[in-house]
């Protein structure tokens, strides 16, 4: 975990608020991220978390305050390929079939300007992202075909294949399978240990616990908590309370055991 | 070959060539964008086009290029406003379009709306050799532009938000798309007809998803297939006397049913020696699992395991543990640790 501390900010909030129309669904926040770190943004659904993250990819509009990206503001940040983007999306196949190359390149696109084509350098970069997440001998292969775990990874490779600085993905590990989780993980590590900013936005940092050192808990569109990792459990977990998960069950009933119910206090949903 | 000692079929032909090679061109992102109508509601649009080029006496080809390339243009804005989805944004354009055609016709003096049939169902064996080289020009255009920004409106089309996370010239590259699309429209015009030319562009394109493995290659595809029915289609109405774009998206569709049927029967046999296979291992004497004396190769995300020199890859099927075959490539290097026992 090669840390720079005094190389400046790879992401500076300033009193800002981030929404959608008028709306801040996150509002007056303050955060700074130094280049190097890994940083967890952690909350219930609807806690403004993704939001936070889309504001700083330019895809949720800043409506007040201030947000700098990689030293630049987030609208004038000139070479977008900087940042790596891994959305929170379950499959990866088009309409069109598409092989696990053709996906990842696309990744590449992002720091070639409009006209200029994938030359050695780039298609060996894209070998390599792919090689990262362990799919080096599906390259060919329709994304389709791969099991949803594996997508996930074509995903996570597309962001790599720009070397970006900055990596923001929102709920890489929500629904993969625990050996596609322990793969991202250790993706995750060497990403992090060439001194790539991490920024994972997520509901369960089990998965990532080993890489993720800094936590931010969003709550309502405000930051609640910001420290190291292992105390965001306390803060996300008792003494909060949730306005929207179900009545406590009396106990004994137990005609709900087969659905999924929120578990007061688990580091899960919180 | 008699049809082509004619100087209206072979000027019919290389019509129909052009425009079988640059409308699935177009029309993959389309498909792939899953904006399959977009070129009927720009051929509609188009016709008002037509009705103003009849009532002011200019070019009628000329006006569709111009009110089709608008309409993309509109479409896209309406689009990134994000206040009207793409689906109704094309409804509305798609009637407008209709409605503005007809009405202007009307304006038009009698004798002159019957050129209208021409232009909604084609009439190929009219290409003059002006029309030609308006044809040439424009296949030349949407050919450089696909193949010299290709993999942009490829990135554009699969994920829009990624795109523009990442900083490509997202409205751009669409409003190019569309503006393509319209001109892809105008050209086919006189060959397939307004009402058929989205087929042309779509038809190719879901045929060659089906068989395809990359998108490189159901570009190609997709482009030969569009090559091949536009030629034989405008042959076979040569012959047969039908009108040559009917002609041509009947065919089409017709080979989308029979490749559809194949792919499906393919799955069919695939499946069932598959279950035949499970046969086999019926009488398996265990479950594999740690230390079942199999070496447990990591695949993946899931587990092989080593079964005198073939792999097994256990999953519970409704009549228990079922195994797949998996092939002998290289274990991909999986999670440290687990299931390494």
């Amino acid at each position: 975990m090669s840390q720079h501390p005094a190389a400046g900010t790879a992401v500076r909030l300033r009193d800002a608020s981030i929404g959608y129309g008028d709306v801040p669904i996150v509002s007056r926040v303050d955060l700074t991220v130094r280049y190097g770190e890994a940083l967890a943004v952690l909350g219930s659904n609807g806690s403004g978390k993704t939001t936070l993250a889309r504001g700083l990819l330019g895809l949720a509009p800043v409506l007040g305050g201030e947000v700098e990206l990689l030293g630049a503001p987030v609208g004038r940040l000139r070479e977008r390929g900087r940042v790596g983007y891994v959305p929170q999306r379950h499959t990866v196949s088009g309409a069109v079939p598409a092989t696990v190359r053709e996906v990842v390149a696309v990744g590449r696109l992002a720091r070639l300007g409009l006209f200029r084509r994938l030359g050695a350098a780039d298609r060996a970069a894209v070998g390599e992202a792919v090689a990262a997440v362990g799919l080096a001998d599906r390259m060919e292969e329709p994304v389709a075909s791969l099991s949803g775990g594996q997508q996930r990874r074509v995903l996570v490779a597309r962001a790599l294949a720009a070397q970006p600085e900055l990596l923001i993905m929102d709920e890489p590990t929500a629904g993969v399978d625990a050996a596609s989780q322990d793969a991202l993980a250790a993706v995750l590590a060497r990403v992090s240990a060439t001194g790539t900013t991490l920024l994972v936005v997520t509901h369960e940092t089990g998965p990532l616990s080993g890489v993720l050192t800094r936590a931010v808990v969003v709550d309502h569109g405000r930051i609640r908590y910001d420290g190291p990792l292992a105390g965001a459990d306390a803060a996300a977990g008792p003494g909060r309370h949730d306005h929207c998960g179900p009545p406590a069950e009396p106990a004994g009933t137990g005609y709900r055991l087969d659905q999924p119910t929120v578990t007061t206090g688990s580091r899960g949903s919180r | 070959m008699e049809v082509l000692e004619y100087g209206f079929m072979q000027r019919a032909l290389l019509a129909s060539l052009m425009v079988g090679l640059v409308a699935p061109a177009v029309g993959i992102f389309l498909v792939q964008r899953r904006l399959s109508l977009l070129g009927d509601g720009l051929g509609h649009v188009a016709l008002t086009g037509v009705a103003v080029g009849v009532l002011t006496s200019t070019a009628p080809v000329g006006a569709a290029l111009v009110a089709a390339v608008l309409g993309a243009v509109l479409i896209e804005l309406i689009r990134a406003r994000g206040r009207t989805s793409g689906d109704v944004a094309l409804a509305v354009l798609f009637y407008g379009g209709i409605a503005g055609g007809v009405v202007l016709l009307s304006l038009a003096p009698r004798g002159q709306a019957t050129n209208l049939d021409a232009y909604l169902f084609g009439a190929i064996t009219t290409t003059a050799p002006a029309d030609l080289a308006v044809f040439a020009v424009i296949t030349v255009l949407v050919l450089a532009v696909v193949g010299l920004l290709g993999q942009r409106l490829y990135a554009v089309s699969d994920d829009e938000e990624y795109a523009r996370a990442v900083g490509l010239p997202v409205l751009a590259l669409n409003v190019l798309l569309a503006a393509l699309v319209a001109a892809t429209v105008v050209l086919s015009m006189r060959v397939v007809g307004l009402l058929l030319i989205s087929a042309l562009m779509i038809v190719p394109s879901a045929i060659a998803q089906l068989l395809a493995r990359s998108f490189r290659q159901a570009l190609y595809l997709a482009c030969a297939i569009g090559l091949v029915v536009s030629l034989s289609g405008t042959t076979a109405s040569y012959y047969t006397g039908t009108p040559s774009g009917g002609t041509i998206v009947l065919l089409a569709i017709a080979l989308f049913l029979l490749v559809s049927l194949g792919v499906a029967l393919r799955d069919l046999t695939a499946h069932r020696r598959h279950h035949r296979r499970g046969d086999v291992h019926a009488a398996h004497p265990h479950e594999h699992g740690a230390g079942c004396g199999h070496e447990p190769v990591p695949h993946g995300d899931h587990v092989d395991y080593d079964h005198d020199g073939h792999r097994h890859a256990p999953h519970l099927t409704g009549a228990g543990v079922h195994y797949d075959e998996h092939g002998d490539q290289a274990a991909a290097p999986a999670s440290p640790g687990r299931g390494a026992e």
